[in-house]
């Protein structure tokens, strides 16, 4: 019996591992910043180009790291969500604007609403570097500590938002 | 891998002019140019994961290529370049995977299902010569054996 049932066995192990890495994103890599202290860095403010923004600033919060760009489409699916939570103060969203010329980034905020408290702007994308940025949108949870407790790549979708980072940020806050 | 080579080697000269022209940096001396190629060359380009950095013309890797020759410009070393790429993108950054705890069965994997099928082989094998062995022919079969044997090399049997 044992056998014939192997064969069987084997397959539907096979099967279901094989599954499983279809249903598997290959653009989303496991981040090695989570539970590490966000790096430094200091960039002038998007739309007070004279003011200048670094994650010093938001010590003792809970803030969320938001990498957009005015040349990303992804981005502006999850920005109606985000602009939910800055209306609800649930945290503060910190911009960073990647790559992006600022003219057009004030221009898409203006068009689209702007749920950030502030938006530095790394024109150059060192600082994405700095984060391991290598699809944007990508959105990153920091706590009151200053350390990075959860890394999204891609949009945030409601569900995400619920399901995952809400419940995270509410612990953290505590 | 040899043929890999020649087939870089024969890209390298088709490709290097717009390669080139992608990063506007100042040029390194030969020997520090040959470093450069050879370091870009073994990292993954995270935008489009099936290349190399030295291979894309990703934004990504134009900036990874800036960081790379500012780090050597700064006089840091190939390995201390390595480092700081996989603190921040991981081990995936690198081009020729290393062995870890959680990719060693990738590693052994094979080699351990050779080593497991080796082994079903040679007990189905040693299982099936003591069947063999086990069933000597009765006088009857050994009777019948020996009349075809004959018949055989006596006329031509169809």
């Amino acid at each position: 019996m044992i056998r014939y049932l192997a064969p069987l066995g084997i397959f539907v192990a096979m099967a279901v591992f094989f599954f499983i890495g279809l249903g598997k994103d290959p653009q989303k890599l496991p981040s090695v910043l989570v539970d590490k202290p966000v790096p430094q860095f200091t960039l002038p403010k998007l739309k007070a180009a004279n003011a200048s923004f670094s994650p010093e600033d938001m010590k003792g919060q809970v803030w969320m790291l938001n990498v957009w760009a005015s040349w990303c489409d992804a981005c502006r699916s999850e920005h109606p969500l985000f602009l939910d939570i800055a209306r609800k103060k649930e945290l503060p969203i910190i911009g960073l604007n990647y790559k992006d010329e600022p003219n057009d980034a004030i221009n898409w905020l203006r068009q689209l609403g702007d749920p950030y408290t502030a938006s530095a702007s790394d024109f150059k994308g060192d600082v994405g570097i700095d984060f391991g940025v290598y699809g944007v949108p990508e959105s990153f949870i920091i706590d009151k500590a200053g350390v990075i407790r959860y890394k999204h790549v891609g949009p945030v979708s409601p569900q995400d938002w619920e399901q995952k980072m809400r419940p995270l940020i509410k612990e953290l806050q505590g | 891998m040899f043929r890999f080579l020649v087939f870089l080697i024969v890209m390298m000269g088709t490709g290097s002019v717009s390669a080139d022209t992608a990063v506007p940096n100042t040029p390194f001396n030969p020997e520090m140019e040959d470093r450069f190629k050879h370091l870009t060359m073994e990292l993954r380009c995270l935008k489009c994961q099936n290349q190399t950095i030295y291979d894309s013309k990703a934004g990504l890797a134009d900036d990874l290529k800036r960081q790379i020759r500012t780090q050597m410009e700064k006089g840091q070393s190939d390995q201390q370049i390595v480092d700081y790429l996989v603190a921040r993108y991981g081990d995936f950054v690198l081009y020729k995977p290393k062995m870890s705890t959680s990719n060693m069965l990738l590693w052994v994997g094979p080699f351990l299902l050779l080593a497991i099928g080796g082994f079903v082989l040679i007990g189905n094998l040693r299982k099936r010569q003591k069947i063999i062995s086990d069933a000597p022919l009765t006088e009857e079969e050994s009777r019948r054996v020996q009349t075809l044997i004959n018949s055989e090399s006596g006329e031509n049997h169809k």
